[in-house]
């Protein structure tokens, strides 16, 4: 880097940063004060004495317990796990061929057909949601998990099959060829030698595609009735909002619980993630 | 151990590209062939052919009694050495070795045996538990060349393996493929853009351009008697001079830019044409005036190397260069005279650029 004056280094770069930290983290931590607040505090007004609204003075759990204990919640975040996992495993493995199928093997229409699988990204889900819950109610999925494991894939295989393209592309061609050479068959150097090298690109796509089907929200409002089939996004706010009341410190505490286990995923993989994003491999 | 034969190869691109024309070339058992041209010559399409990497359009290729057209790369028999090495990053120097011979299902012992054996001759034995990115240019080359060796194939390919290394480690690696070669004895096929390397490690040369196969032949024969003007520009550093020069009615004699050359009988028949005079640097001589006939010139610059001295200079608008011995003293702008070695003079037709 080069040298500069240290004012400007506070100006230019911790500043905006600072700012930059607080507008993205602000609101994950009303979040998790409000998820152990009493609510003789969260309704309390800003101007009572001893008022302390960013702060807590007395936290608690009893939110986390009255989630737990009086609503469904441990079941909408069995649900959304096993939807998230099992989307994730389908859009990966169909992504993972399709995009190595189009990022290196040239067959009549292959261009045509990777702008297509594109084009079908761009539909917006709120468009999408309208035939597709006639399907489900033709093949009679509704109300299962079913419903949402296979209408994610259609918004996430498109994504994960450009992704992994883009990443297959930056594999050198010479790896495989060398393996062809050394004796493997084509699906045998895909499998022995393209597949490793892109574990960083597929990690992404599989964050990518767990974090998307994980708060997902239309397609689980729409295709799930019953409170024990709900996910997590779908369940907090159709079982915590009653009419005009709204239940703050479980909404929040059933916010910050499920955004928990996609933290951890994320705090895992994150160099993976960005490795496979940015793209880069040395033969 | 094999011979590979190619026939009338040709190879034509979908967008319509020829790349490769009407190759034919013979390559003896145990033999070092170059394949050397400018880029876009048609020398790797012709080495991935043989490889299986890429379709033929025309042609045969035979390994050993073999037609290869159809067969897959795993089924030729072949290892080939690439340019950007194509080490396989996720696994270690041992593993990338051993990967060809895993494929193929020999034993582990014999796995073993054959990997410390190729380390060995490569000099790589400590190398062996690294992962392909912890080593320098130098290492992952030979670990390439090790990983093709350990297969014990019919035929050696290699695609400008030497390219990526720095210029000094170019010219060790070229010695050491050299010795290697030697020691193993395969069959090779090996294709650069640069003429120092295929001299040096050619039993025979390929010079090629424009999909075509300008000539054949071996390192001395394509310097000394090159088939026409391309061959003639391509081998040897600095290239050829090219001057254009009328021969007298009789023919016996070329008159260039006040000298007058004798010309070789074989040419007396084009009396009154015009053809190209081919002269190496190192045919000129620098002599001391008196002479008749000679070019007289003004250097415009000396490049001192240290073993020779090149001296470059215009003869009638047409740059030149000189070889001459690092003993001289010759500086910029000094007034010189030179005089051709009529022995060592090269002419070409000026239409078809054909050696006369």
């Amino acid at each position: 880097m080069l040298i500069e004056r240290k004012w400007k280094k506070w100006v230019y770069f911790y500043l905006p940063m600072a700012v930059f930290i607080l507008f993205t983290l602000f609101p994950f931590y009303w979040m998790a004060i409000t998820a152990f607040r009493p609510d003789a505090e969260l309704y309390a007004t800003w101007r009572q004495p001893n008022a302390a609204p960013l702060w807590t003075l007395q936290p608690t759990l009893e939110h986390v317990k009255g989630l737990l204990q009086t609503t469904a919640f441990p079941t909408w975040l069995w649900n959304t796990m096993l939807i998230a996992i099992v989307s994730t495993v389908i859009s990966l493995v169909c992504g993972t061929f399709a995009g190595y199928a189009l990022a290196r093997l040239r067959f009549p229409g292959s261009e045509f057909l990777g702008t297509a699988i594109f084009i079908t990204y761009l539909v917006p889900q709120t468009l999408l949601f309208i035939p597709l819950a006639d399907i489900i109610r033709d093949m009679q999925l509704g109300n299962t998990p079913w419903a949402l494991m296979l209408t994610y894939p259609t918004i996430l295989i498109p994504f994960c099959t450009w992704l992994l393209m883009g990443y297959f592309k930056t594999i050198p061609r010479e790896l495989e060829e060398c393996a062809r050479i050394d004796g493997a068959t084509r699906f045998g150097a895909m499998v022995r030698i393209i597949f490793p090298v892109a574990v960083p690109g597929i990690l992404s796509a599989g964050i990518f595609a767990f974090t998307l089907s994980w708060n997902e929200f239309i397609y689980a409002l729409v295709f799930m009735a019953s409170a024990d089939q709900k996910t997590v996004p779908v369940g907090v706010v159709s079982e915590l909002i009653r009419g005009d009341i709204f239940f703050w410190g479980q909404l929040m505490a059933g916010a910050l619980l499920g955004s928990v286990p996609v933290a951890i995923v994320y705090s895992f993989f994150v160099e993976y993630y960005v490795t496979g994003l940015t793209g880069s491999v040395k033969g | 151990m094999a011979n590979v034969s190619i026939r009338q190869l040709n190879k034509k691109y979908d967008n319509g590209f020829h790349a490769v024309k009407d190759v034919n070339l013979e390559i003896k058992d145990k033999e070092f062939l170059v394949l050397v041209g400018p880029s876009g010559c048609g020398k790797t399409t012709t080495l991935r052919m043989v490889a299986g990497l890429e379709e033929i359009t025309a042609g045969e290729i035979r390994i050993g009694e073999r037609v290869v057209n159809d067969l897959p790369p795993m089924d030729r028999d072949i290892a080939m050495v690439f340019q950007n090495y194509a080490l396989y990053p996720h696994k270690s120097v041992f593993a990338n070795m051993a990967f060809g011979l895993q494929m193929r299902d020999y034993p582990k012992d014999e796995i073993q045996k054959r990997v410390r054996e190729a380390a060995e001759i490569l000099g790589i034995e400590a190398l062996l538990e690294r992962k392909p990115r912890q080593l320098s240019g130098g290492q992952r080359q030979r670990v390439a060349v090790g990983r093709a060796i350990v297969r014990h194939p019919e035929v050696f390919l290699f695609d400008e393996p030497l390219s990526n290394l720095d210029a000094k480690l170019r010219v060790q690696m070229r010695v050491e493929l050299k010795r290697l070669h030697e020691r193993l004895e395969t069959t090779a096929i090996y294709v650069t853009h640069d003429q120092v390397e295929a001299m040096t490690l050619g039993t025979r040369v390929v010079v090629m351009k424009d999909g075509l196969v300008q000539q054949v032949g071996e390192p001395l024969e394509l310097y000394g008697r090159p088939a026409n003007k391309f061959v003639a520009g391509f081998i040897g550093s600095p290239a050829m001079n090219f001057v254009e020069v009328s021969l007298s009615g009789d023919g016996r004699w070329a008159e260039c830019q006040g000298m007058r050359l004798q010309v070789p009988e074989r040419l007396h028949r084009l009396g009154g044409k015009r053809v190209t005079l081919g002269v190496r640097p190192e045919a000129l001589r620098l002599v001391n005036g008196a002479e008749a006939h000679c070019l007289a010139t003004e250097v415009d610059v000396v490049e001192p190397l240290g073993n020779e001295i090149l001296l470059n200079f215009r003869a009638g608008g047409v740059p030149m260069v000189a070889r001459v011995d690092p003993g001289t003293r010759v500086r910029a702008h000094d007034a010189v005279r030179f005089t051709l070695d009529p022995a060592r003079l090269h002419f070409f037709d000026p239409q078809s650029e054909a050696a006369l």
